[in-house]
């Protein structure tokens, strides 16, 4: 017995180490087989996890629906555009004499800004929706997002804050605490490129966040949520004060998309309102929904998936068009938009729970 | 004075087409106490297929006047769409009636995109123009300075018809009765011999008819159609539904209304209050912040009675 359990540790240990060792090699070897383009994939896709399990809290846990989740994503990316990029002073002189090193806050600065930031605004929009029917907040949330972008779109007049259409562009790559993740980092023996630093970077981020929501999970915080998912009036009886929960959840997940907001902004170096559509909120949604609501490994598995899978039909699907058909007859975004639409409902009316679903896989 | 009036027209012709989305809202809500948010959608399609039957008919005979056509395409688009709203219902909804409340939001919402694709692949990604049929040259009003087209006044005209000729449909006759049983409470409702599912298929296929009908509007007013032509007004004609009182029709009608007048009204002051900081680029924003401070200040709507929670 005692024997037993010590192989299950040791081999449990050994997973954990493989895995690990697996997640530090996994750049090198999707770089070499693939080019940095797959890296820049990856790095993306690490991106979506912190996003998918940040709206995971709001939808699997809380059971909220957020349609408007991009846009915190859009107030983080912002945030970070206008505090590190010469965009303020060339528009506003006040702010140009007030820094005449231009203005260029760390990232971690202003993730810490982004996250209350991204809350307030959780919190504004939640508190007058989230006493009422759910399906409130869907439509309050869906209609914020679009009023987020209305107001990117059109804040280049009278005074210039987020350049309209056209975006904000030269934002400071990553670089924190003195270290840049985007020069390639010279160990002696070898050099680690910059994509690859920004993997380690995201890495650290989505694990945190993994860890952070596992034991909001496990916490009385997760089950006051579970509860109130499962049956309001029940929840409310127990003593939950189901409003400040409900309000909880949405600040929590908008801060996690504050904080991969930050971070969009400063690999890409350029934001647009293009990047904050709608569809890009339902995309996030479709990971959550794919992956398994409420399962933090489903979660994942569905942003990894959802991620990687357009850039495999971009490889896929033009050229067996053309060896079918001579040409290429339906567009790469709509067979995706297809599948995405798709699989919300089967997911919905055959697999509610989603691809890997509680309970299963353990 | 004439910028006001022209407002107000403007608004009345926005505000009657939201009225004829809301009440698919309501009506849906109504009997089944669930947003559809594929009904915009429905009124997208209902806006593409007109668009082609016109071409067809335009393409087959030049002879035929414009209202005539319209006659023709108006019935046919309405079936397209009533029978698109009782598949979507059938489809995305049905089978997930006794699921998590979260789970007909999400169908839909794939329903929702899975319509937009079509419309992407069977038409266009680009918009298109819609051809003029209704008289659009501005008719002089007095002195006043405002004009209106002939088009507008038909769009008022039977918006108004339909929305009177629903309201007696639910208040008089008999399938309203069962409508409203059905509302008030299904289990009931079925124990007196009422077939919820029958009732709540007849009510997609109504709101469905009026979405196409007002898809054909929205086309005709703006002259140009796209796949994502249903998404804003949807969400306009929901917050109708909510300001007027969600699940009551008349409530629907007046939101609608009033909201297409702030919207008209709003957009046309807008630079003069602010001092030219927002134009009327802004326009979008005035139904989200409608919502908003209705859902503060009266959720239940300007005509609504106690919103149930059915948590």
């Amino acid at each position: 017995m005692l024997k037993k359990l010590a192989a299950n540790r040791l081999s449990r240990t050994t997973y954990f180490c493989l895995g690990a060792l697996a997640l530090v090699l996994l750049p090198w070897i999707v770089g070499t087989s693939g080019g940095n383009y797959w890296v820049r994939v990856l790095d993306f896709a690490l991106l979506y996890i912190v996003l998918a399990l940040g709206l995971n809290v709001v939808v699997g846990f809380a059971g909220l629906l957020d349609l408007g989740y991009i846009a915190f994503y859009a107030l983080g990316a912002y945030s970070y555009a206008l505090l590190a990029s010469p965009h303020l002073p060339q528009h506003f002189e006040t702010i140009a004499a007030a820094f005449p090193q231009g203005i260029h806050f760390s990232p971690w600065m202003v993730a810490v800004f982004a996250i209350i930031l991204a809350a307030l605004f959780g919190i504004i929009l939640g508190l007058p929706t989230l006493q009422l029917r759910g399906d409130y907040l869907a439509i309050v949330t869906l209609g914020f997002g679009e009023i987020i972008r209305i107001f990117m779109n059109n804040l280049d007049r009278p005074f210039n804050l987020t350049n309209g259409p056209k975006g904000i562009t030269a934002i400071d790559p990553i670089q924190m605490f003195g270290f840049s993740f985007t020069k390639p980092l010279d160990l002696g023996f070898t050099q680690i490129p910059g994509l690859y630093l920004v993997f380690y970077l995201f890495l650290g981020l989505a694990i945190a966040v993994t860890i952070v929501c596992l034991h909001l999970q496990n916490s009385r915080i997760g089950r006051a949520w579970v509860a109130i998912r499962e049956d309001e009036i029940a929840a409310k009886a127990m003593g939950i004060n189901t409003r400040n929960m409900k309000l909880l959840a949405f600040a929590i997940g908008a801060s996690f998309a504050g904080v991969a907001g930050v971070l969009f902004s400063a690999f890409q170096g350029f934001v647009s309102p293009e990047s904050f559509t709608l569809w890009e909120s339902i995309v996030v949604l479709a990971m959550v929904v794919l992956g398994g609501i409420g399962h933090i490994p489903g979660v994942i598995l569905g942003a990894i998936v959802l991620a990687v899978f357009p850039e495999i039909l971009r490889g896929v699907a033009e050229p067996v068009q053309k060896v079918l058909f001579g040409h290429v007859i339906v567009d790469v975004e709509v067979i995706r938009q297809l599948i995405y639409g798709l699989a919300l409902i089967l997911i919905m009316l055959y697999r509610p729970g989603g691809i890997w679903q509680k309970g299963e896989g353990r | 004075m004439d910028i006001f009036l022209q407002q107000i027209i403007n608004g009345l012709v926005l505000g009657s087409i939201y009225a004829l989305i809301a009440l698919g809202y309501t009506m849906v809500y109504g009997v089944l106490g669930i947003i559809n948010f594929a009904h915009g959608e429905v009124l997208m399609i209902g806006a593409m297929v007109s668009l082609s039957l016109l071409r067809l008919i335009l393409s087959l005979t030049s002879d035929l006047p414009g209202w005539l056509t319209l006659l023709i395409v108006l019935p046919v688009t309405m079936a397209v769409c009533a029978g698109l709203s009782y598949w979507i219902e059938r489809i995305a909804y049905r089978p997930l009636r006794n699921a998590p409340r979260l789970a007909p939001l999400i169908s839909a919402i794939g329903m929702s995109i899975l319509l937009q694709t079509i419309a992407m692949l069977i038409w266009s990604r680009n918009p298109m123009t819609y051809p003029q049929l209704l008289p659009s040259s501005p008719i002089e009003l007095g002195t006043t300075g405002a004009t209106i087209t002939g088009k507008e006044i038909v769009i008022i005209v039977v918006a108004f018809a339909v929305m009177y000729g629903l309201l007696f449909l639910v208040e008089k006759t008999k399938l309203g009765r069962a409508m409203r049983a059905t509302a008030e409470q299904t289990q009931i409702a079925s124990l007196m011999g009422v077939n919820p599912n029958r009732v709540i298929s007849i009510t997609f296929m109504l709101g469905g008819a009026l979405a196409g009908l007002a898809g054909v509007m929205i086309a005709s007013n703006y002259g140009n159609v796209h796949f994502y032509m249903g998404f804003i007004p949807g969400l306009k004609a929901f917050t109708a539904a909510v300001l007027g009182g969600i699940g009551n029709l008349q409530g629907a009608m007046l939101g609608g209304l009033l909201l297409g007048l702030i919207e008209a009204l709003g957009a046309g002051y807008i630079g003069e209050l602010t001092g030219g900081v927002f134009g009327s680029n802004y326009q979008d924003i005035f139904a989200f912040l409608v919502l908003i401070l209705v859902l503060v200040l009266r959720p239940t709507g300007l005509l609504g009675e106690k919103v149930s929670d059915r948590a």
